[in-house]
């Protein structure tokens, strides 16, 4: 029997529905007993990076949903290599948005209906429309979320750039990068991307060594200091990485940057210890550092954010009960508790009116709202982040979601860009 | 009758005079090499083939296509980031060989020929041994704290008042990747040393010094050759070692040094696999030439056999 197709909803239903759960927190209006017998023996398999693959929520989802769900955490490449070659090994993955060219038309994802994503209109506009809630244009910059997320048939043959009835994968995760400083050590405001290529850093400042995200930060300050306008920061022509990577190469000569960092621990290190005073930097890491005890701010600047987003895709070999159970999970996973888990790393749920319930009001003012923290904020496990009375960088989410100047992305001319990221890091 | 000599691959009558049942001696040699050889085959040569046939291959996003073109290798070949790598790993190799083969032959020859008491001895090669014990990844990443801008070498120096300023070169340069580097490898080198003196007789440098041999020549002319098995071995291992490492120089500069392994790395995560196996099969061949040369210098073969 097939619990999630047999319920046809209107628009309108759908809220309703979705005002139902707002009542009842993740009490689904219960299928009859057989369900529950029938469901107890799925397994849902779901890959995902560290970060949002925590197994807290995953044990919740087994508890609240009658079947297993399994994390499984790898990090970039390799999980969209595994996503790709091995994709019957699992059920459903986190995939950022950078993947989806690398998914399309490859046969790996079965198209998600529209009409059968119950929170879909709790979702932010920002992602299924590239609007802002207050009607002004999302950048179209990079990836932006709505120009990736649609498939334009149900077999997702091709990408769509306006909404269809089809979805490719379901927004889940969002947030805005931008550097992390140490202002106990800069003892100046940095208002500008530009102050990351500033001679006043020589030797203290860093980048991720990943070639999309660390030539979008350097293009970011190029731009913002004058030196160069791009027509689409998030893909660039082979004259603009020309462009781009030689300056760089000038850069480092200089011997601006200290070092270019793989991965989450070393950015956290780098800043921790003082070696790097100014780099391109995730939102937890900034905590991670400030929970050492260490200032580090993630620092608005005047030309705005990078942003990003992970997506809930399903995969193609699922079929009968296990896809009733993956639409049953994705509605769950829309309801808050992840959303909640990911706003304690600093991170946006893609559906926040639904977070909210699962936060308390002072953890809401403080991630979301950009108020002091009226108690103490904790970690998803338990650590403390920002004692009472703090606030958080970059203020509300409508102020930090609401100015991405460019999404990260995929170049159209990426192989050309590996190659000359290559010899920039070799120079 | 056994079953053996009933499906004998000899005349029967042959078999009837020479009771028990005998493996021609080329056999017994197939069946020596067998384990190995599957070993390597399975895991050595068949990946290595379908890296070759890889690095042919057309790519795009999507995925990879069976071609036979020579793009990947003409890129690899021409772009001036290839030979800055190899003249940068080749220039590591050589100092952190000549740094480890010096330590190397000294601590060995101190622990073979200077301490007199086995137990000394194995405490000693314990303590060498030791650190071994924990992976590689922790003893590099240890040197990191330490070397810091506000590491404890650093702070060591400005309490003493040796610098006022910290020293900034100690830490993601070309200095921080060869003190790894040696720390790291060194073991590799005193090993094989200590292991080819380890037979000879203490007696054959008394006798050299009967004969009148002065402490050089001895060094020279019975130490020395008696240790060049153990020398081309350790220096293949020290550099291979370096040729190949990806972590260390990642870590230790900073990422600002790269190495063959590190570019290929970058080409993997962009999951552009053809470029990623010519320079693989690029590399290869490079480390099978540097070998085959320090082969030439020591036949390592010969000197086994012996």
């Amino acid at each position: 029997m097939s619990f999630a197709s047999k319920r046809k909803i209107g628009r309108r239903g759908l809220m309703k529905g979705a005002a139902a759960v707002a009542g009842a927190t993740v009490a689904f209006g219960r299928a009859p007993d057989i369900w529950a017998q029938n469901i107890k023996n799925v397994t849902l398999r779901h890959a995902g990076p560290p970060v949002t693959a925590l197994s807290i929520i995953g044990t919740q989802a087994t508890k609240d949903l009658g079947f297993t769900v399994q994390m499984q955490a790898t990090e970039n490449a390799d999980l969209l290599n595994r996503i790709m070659s091995q994709s019957s090994v699992i059920d459903c993955a986190d995939i950022s948005l950078t993947y989806m060219p690398y998914l399309v038309n490859r046969g790996i994802l079965q198209t998600i209906p529209v009409k059968k994503v119950k929170m879909w209109d709790q979702t932010n506009p920002l992602m299924t429309q590239g609007k802002y809630p207050d009607g002004r244009e999302v950048s179209k910059q990079g990836l932006a979320p709505y120009t990736v997320i649609y498939a334009a048939d149900a077999e997702f043959k091709k990408v769509s750039q306006a909404a269809t009835d089809w979805l490719a994968v379901v927004p889940t995760v969002t947030n805005a990068d931008t550097l992390g400083i140490r202002p106990d050590l800069i003892k100046r405001p940095i208002t500008s991307w530009a102050d990351l290529i500033s001679p006043e850093f020589k030797g203290k400042a860093a980048l991720q060594d990943q070639p999309s995200v660390g030539v979008i930060d350097v293009a970011m300050a190029m731009e913002a200091s004058g030196t160069i306008k791009y027509g689409n920061k998030g893909n660039m022509t082979k004259a603009e990485i020309d462009k781009t990577i030689s300056t760089m190469m000038e850069i480092k000569k200089s011997g601006q940057f200290r070092s270019f960092w793989t991965s989450f621990d070393q950015s956290v290190n780098l800043m921790a210890s003082g070696e790097v005073v100014i780099q391109s930097m995730w939102s937890p890491a900034v905590t991670a550092v400030r929970t050492r005890g260490v200032a580090c701010t993630f620092q608005p600047l005047k030309e705005g954010y990078r942003g990003w987003g992970y997506t809930l895709g399903v995969m193609k070999h699922l079929s009968g009960l296990e896809l009733d159970c993956f639409y049953e999970y994705l509605t769950w996973y829309m309801s808050g508790f992840p959303g909640s888990v990911v706003a304690r790393e600093g991170y946006y749920s893609a559906q926040p009116a639904m977070t909210k319930k699962f936060l308390t009001d002072a953890e809401w003012d403080y991630w979301y709202g950009g108020k002091p923290a009226a108690t103490d904020i904790m970690d998803p496990f338990g650590k403390l982040v920002e004692k009472a009375g703090h606030t958080r960088d970059g203020g509300s989410f409508d102020e930090r979601m609401g100015n991405i100047a460019v999404w990260n992305s995929i170049f159209d001319e990426d192989r050309y860009l590996i190659r000359r990221w290559n010899e920039f890091i070799t120079s | 009758m056994t079953l053996l000599q009933t499906i004998g691959f000899r005349g029967q009558a042959e078999q009837r005079e020479k009771a028990p049942f005998r493996l021609s001696p080329r056999m017994v040699s197939w069946l020596q090499v067998g384990p190995l050889a599957v070993v390597l085959i399975a895991l050595f040569a068949l990946p290595t083939v379908l890296f070759l046939v890889v690095s042919f291959f057309d790519y795009d996003r999507v995925g990879i296509y069976p071609a036979f073109m020579l793009d990947n290798y003409q890129d690899l070949l021409t772009t001036p980031s290839t030979l800055r790598v190899y003249i940068s790993s080749l220039k590591f190799g050589l100092i952190v060989w000549s740094i480890t083969l010096f330590l190397g032959f000294n601590i060995a020859y101190f622990l073979v020929f200077h301490v007199r008491r086995p137990m000394v001895r194995t405490v000693l090669f314990l303590l060498c041994a030791i650190p071994f014990w924990t992976s590689g990844i922790i003893r590099t990443i240890a040197w990191i704290p330490f070397l810091g801008r506000n590491g404890a070498f650093n702070q060591a120096l400005m309490a003493l008042h040796l610098t006022d300023k910290p020293l900034e070169f100690l830490l993601f340069s070309d200095f921080s990747v060869i003190i790894t580097y040696v720390h790291l490898f060194t073991l590799l080198m005193i090993g094989p040393i200590a292991n080819s003196w380890a037979k000879i007789d203490p007696a054959l440098l008394e006798a050299a010094r009967d004969s009148g041999a002065s402490r050089w020549q001895t060094m020279y002319l019975v130490v020395i050759p008696l240790a060049k098995t153990g020398i081309a071995l350790g220096s293949i291992l020290v550099f291979t070692q370096v040729m190949g490492d990806y972590f260390v120089v990642r870590q230790m500069s900073g990422g600002q040094s790269a190495s063959i392994v590190s570019m290929l790395s970058t080409e993997i995560q962009a999951m552009q696999y053809p470029p990623a196996s010519a320079n693989a099969m690029v590399l290869v061949l490079f480390v099978a030439i540097m070998v085959a040369c320090m082969m030439r210098v020591v036949d390592v073969r010969k000197e086994l056999v012996k």
